[in-house]
Order: C-alpha cells, then sequence, then structure tokens
C-alpha cells in the first residue's frame, strides 16, 4: 500500500489546518506552500509521523521573486524523499523581502547545515538558530548577496559587448 | 608558531590558548591544504592536532566556485550543458544527460528507445571512469601506484568512445534536448566492444591486487566508518550511503532513462568504512559492465538517435539552407526563442558520487528562472569533519579519498 498524496494533505490539514496550504501535483512531485513560521513544526511532523516518515532532506535552496509583494518576496524550498514508500515532496515557505528570516533545520537534519549556509551566502536568508551561518562558498569580505535578481552577472561598465542584438537579457518574454 | 596562522577570532584560537595539555604537551594547527598534492582538488581543511591525532578540523570551501546558478539564469536552455560537464567532471556525461532529462520532463518529450539505451551506455561508461578514478587514486594514497596506472589506460580507452560520440574528452557536452547531435558512429561501438573485452580483465586484476592485500586492508578497515543513520542524517547518496548498508540508488527509486528494463542488483556494504566504500564502487563498476552489455543486447534496431521535436532540436544543416520551416527553427533555436511551460520540476540521476538532481524554475521567458544543482558532494562533505575527529593525520587522507569529493562539484 503506497503512500497516497490525499493521504499526506489529509494528515497535514488535520494537524495545521490554515497553515499549510496550495497543494498540487506538479509533474512527478506532490507540493504544498506552508506558512514559514511553522516549517520546524511541519518538517518535523513529516519526518516522524509514523505513516508519513519522510526520512530524508534531498534539498533546500531559495528563490528570490523580488516582483512579488513584499511578504512573499523570497521563498525556501525544501525537497523530501520518503525513502520507504518511495514518494517525493515539494514544500515551499514564501518570506518577507526586506529582513527575509526563517527558522533553521539544523536540529532536524544535520545536512541542512551547509545548504542553509549555501542560501544564506546567496540570498541573505538568515536562518534563526544555525549555529554557524556564515558565507560558504563566496568569501567573507563580500557584502551583496548574489543570486538576488538585482545583481547583475556582469560588470554594468563593459563597453565590447552589445547584447541588445543577441538577445542576451534575463527576459524576453 | 600557530597563533600567527590564525586570526583571534578563530574558534580554535582560544583553545589555542591553554595549549597544554597535563603531559605538557602542546595541541598544534595544522592546515591540510588549499593546495595539498594529497588531497586531489582543492580543500583547506584548518586541523586542530594532538600530535598526530586530529581532534577537530574545519573545512573551507569555495576556492573554485564559478557561479554556475546565477550564469544558467542568463543563459538559454541548451547553453546549459556546459556548465553541468564542470560539475563532476569525472563523470560529466552523467551530469549532461541529467541536464536533458529535466528539460525533457519539463516538456514531455518522450525519448525513443534507442536513444535512451545509448543515454544508459554513456552514463554506465561515465560512472565506470568515477569510480575508476576514486578507487585508483584511494590506492596511491595507501601507497600502492601501480594499480592506479594499470587501470587508468582504461580511462583513456572510455575517453576514445566519447571522442567518437561527441568530439570532445573530459567536459564532454553530450546529447542534444532530445537525443543526440549525431549517431554513434560504427567506431564507438567497435572501442565499446573492445573495451568490454579488456577492461574486466584490467579491473579483476586491480582487485585481487586490492580486495585481500594486507596492508591496505589495514589502511582502510575501520578507517572512517559512519552508520547508517548518521550517513541519511548527513544527506549522504549513492555508493558512500551504500556503503554504509542503505540501498538507496536513483535508478532503482526512480528509474529514468529505461533504467527498469535492465536487470542488475545495487551493492551495498556494512559498515560504512574507507574499505566498503572500496568494494561497494568496485562491485558497482562490475554492476555497469553488465548494464553496458545488456543494453547493447537490446538495443532496439535502427538507426534513430533523436526525439521528433522540430521546435527543440535542430535541423540537419542542408535542410537549413534549403527548407523554410527548418530555417526558421533554426533560427528560433538559435536564439533560444523555443517555447517553455511556466512550471517548477525536480528530477535526479543517480551521478558517480549520489543523488544529482536538478531543480529547474521556468517564467516562460528564455532562461531558466531559477536552476539549482543539487550537488551530492557538496552535501555530505559536511560530515567530513565528524568522520575524521580521532584519526590520524594519513587516515584523513584516505577518508577524503575513500569519499570521493570533487571540487568541481563541491563548489558549483
Amino acid at each position: 500500500m503506497s503512500l497516497e498524496t490525499t493521504q499526506i494533505q489529509d494528515k497535514l490539514v488535520e494537524t495545521f489546518g490554515e497553515s499549510v496550504f496550495h497543494f498540487n501535483q506538479e509533474k512527478d512531485i506532490f507540493s504544498f506552500e506552508i506558512a514559514a513560521d511553522k516549517i520546524t513544526a511541519v518538517i518535523l511532523f513529516l519526518k516522524n509521523d509514523p505513516t508519513l516518515r519522510f526520512n530524508f532532506l534531498t534539498d533546500l535552496c531559495g528563490i528570490h521573486y523580488p516582483d512579488n509583494v513584499l511578504e512573499r518576496q523570497f521563498a525556501v524550498v525544501y525537497h523530501m524523499h520518503n525513502w520507504y514508500e518511495n514518494k517525493r515532496i515539494k514544500i515551499k515557505a514564501f518570506i518577507n523581502g526586506e529582513n527575509p528570516e526563517i527558522k533553521t533545520l539544523t536540529t532536524i537534519f544535520p545536512c541542512a547545515n551547509w545548504m542553509e549556509r549555501e542560501t544564506w551566502d546567496f540570498y541573505g536568508i538568515n536562518f534563526i538558530g544555525h549555529p554557524q551561518l556564515k558565507r560558504i562558498l563566496n568569501m567573507d569580505e563580500m557584502v551583496s548577496f548574489p543570486m538576488r535578481k538585482e545583481f547583475p552577472l556582469e560588470d554594468g561598465g563593459r563597453t565590447d559587448k552589445d547584447d541588445r542584438f543577441f538577445g542576451r537579457t534575463q527576459s524576453n518574454k | 608558531m600557530s597563533e600567527l596562522l590564525l586570526p583571534p577570532e578563530h574558534r580554535y584560537a582560544e583553545i589555542m590558548k591553554n595549549k597544554l595539555n597535563e603531559d605538557g604537551s602542546e595541541l598544534s594547527i595544522l592546515n591540510l591544504g588549499p593546495t595539498h598534492p594529497a588531497t586531489h582538488g582543492i580543500f583547506q581543511n584548518v586541523l586542530l592536532m594532538d600530535g598526530e591525532k586530529i581532534l577537530d578540523a574545519e573545512p573551507t570551501i569555495g576556492y573554485i566556485h564559478r557561479a554556475f546558478e546565477k550564469i544558467a539564469e542568463n543563459r538559454p536552455f541548451y547553453q546549459i550543458t556546459p556548465l553541468t560537464d564542470r560539475m563532476n567532471y569525472c563523470s560529466s556525461p552523467i551530469n549532461n544527460m541529467g541536464w536533458w532529462m529535466t528539460l525533457e520532463k519539463l516538456l514531455d518529450i518522450e525519448v525513443p528507445k534507442r536513444v535512451q539505451y545509448l543515454r544508459v551506455i554513456a552514463m554506465e561508461l561515465a560512472r565506470i571512469t568515477d569510480h575508476i578514478i576514486c578507487n585508483s587514486i584511494l590506492g596511491v594514497d595507501t601507497g600502492a601506484y601501480t594499480g592506479f596506472l594499470y587501470v587508468f589506460q582504461f580511462r583513456e580507452k572510455v575517453y576514445e568512445i566519447y571522442e567518437e560520440i561527441c568530439g570532445a574528452r573530459l567536459t564532454t557536452n553530450m546529447g542534444r534536448l532530445g537525443g543526440f547531435e549525431r549517431d554513434w558512429s560504427p567506431k564507438a561501438f567497435e572501442l565499446l566492444e573492445v573495451f568490454l573485452k579488456d577492461f574486466p580483465v584490467a579491473w579483476k586484476e586491480f582487485e585481487n591486487l586490492f580486495e585481500r592485500n594486507r596492508i591496505f586492508i589495514d589502511r582502510t578497515v575501520n578507517v572512517g566508518p559512519i552508520t547508517a543513520e548518521m550517513a541519511m542524517a548527513y544527506g549522504f547518496t549513492g555508493p558512500n550511503l551504500r556503503a554504509a548498508g542503505v540501498d538507496y540508488d536513483v535508478r532503482v527509486a526512480h528509474p529514468y532513462s529505461s533504467y527498469e528494463d535492465f536487470d542488475f542488483i545495487v551493492p551495498v556494504g556494512k559498515s560504512g568504512d574507507t574499505y566498503d566504500r572500496f568494494c561497494v564502487r568496485n562491485a558497482e563498476v562490475w554492476e555497469s559492465l553488465s548494464i553496458i552489455r545488456q543494453a547493447l543486447d537490446k538495443m532496439p534496431e535502427g538507426n534513430v538517435f533523436h526525439a521528433d521535436v522540430p521546435e527543440y532540436y535542430l535541423p540537419p544543416k542542408e535542410d537549413v539552407y534549403n527548407d523554410m520551416e527548418s530555417l526558421i527553427y533554426h533560427f528560433k533555436i538559435v536564439m533560444g526563442e523555443i517555447p517553455v511551460p511556466v512550471a517548477e520540476v525536480y528530477h535526479a540521476v543517480e551521478g558517480g558520487n549520489g543523488e544529482l538532481g536538478f531543480y529547474l524554475v521556468t517564467d516562460g521567458s528564455r532562461t531558466p528562472y531559477r536552476l539549482h544543482f543539487r550537488r551530492p558532494c557538496f552535501i555530505y562533505y559536511q560530515a567530513y569533519p565528524e568522520m575524521i575527529k580521532g584519526a590520524m593525520l594519513s587516515d584523513a587522507i584516505v577518508i577524503l579519498s575513500s569519499l570521493n569529493v570533487i571540487a568541481g562539484e563541491l563548489d558549483a
């Protein structure tokens, strides 16, 4: 008997009510959003519940949405995997654009440590309670957060390349 | 001396101040790396040592960070494969195929069976080269140079096959959306047959040299063990996890590219120590060889080498000159004007070191809105300080080597 997505949804809604929403099946992954302040509770529940058993944190990363309203300008995305039933889920938590912060998962999954450091390094998302939140891939002296959309890929002063003719803008919708 | 090497706010500085042990011996600080020949890559570890025993370690990474995720947000989809090459450069075809399969999942493209089998062959060849490097270099680190030289020529043979398939050797940029850029030449299959005939002999001999070797066993058994619980908590995947006794393999859990058609076992170890990691990789090479053989035997007839997706697959050059539609498609593809749905996909493949994941967010424009690589090395390398605590310095080198941490994948 495999774990059904409706089962996951019912269990979560039953326990967390309004804090879990926007359930939908994206390609092969069942996804939903959660309120950022409930993150540790939900993840812990998903990990320890005897029927859900999402024992493995596959991936954790940030996304920047500068065009959203202020409360939803950053998102932290968690991919979890239940190895017993072989089921993946994706959880998205939107957070504030001005002062992005969310609770750390390092106490639940030690592997979140570096992934959260990477997210801090590139997006400046503050993980509250992280044991050693400092830059990991960039140098310590850096002051900006390079994966934010406003951070340009190349030096703006370059004159040897005219990108207008090659459509090399970020979006040409 | 050691005080001079540490900034005062470093967490070892306080320990070093009271560095006298009860018996009067001193603790010391050792910088292992960034460019130490024994670490095979650019990793720095500041080691806190008592004599030759490691008390604590602090890894610093990022020396070859190249901002692939940022670059990917500014490049059309087909220009992203060269970036994936440079992650785990010991098995680039797996990374390339992983990326194409992510895109195919996004665009719902059905790939012909023959292409899937060809991809399996390319990926398994890549896994073999990856394991050749890891295991033979582990031999070098324990003082056995001959085995390394002996099997390394077969990596060269595999590179010759890659050269036949795609023209490149190390950073392959192999394949296209929906298949390959050209059919595999008869020469490629010829080289493959020669490889399948010669390599098992050499690999058997390599195994015999190591598996029951007293010196090798002394250096590796019970060195850097990790329990299954710890390994899972630290996000281990791939051979390093399987050495600890967990049989998680993406090829079995979420079969992609028709892996379900092949018959193979997932070798697992028991103690998760260096010796088990070595043995698991050895066994995986045999399984890969068997998968390649099965794929060749089951290969469907014909010469289909790509899916029929004119919007995404470059037309042959002569059609571009003579055929209006092909010209339009050619122009649109080269300019990156291909239609892409707004979606989020996650696709994982079993890389040489574990689950290599691609998390792709698109907004309908010509470039990814966000592309995140789940690099197995990056995630499991954080367990390294935990694994070398209490070990000797020379063990630390062997453990690093057996984890097969590839700098390119670590830093992306």
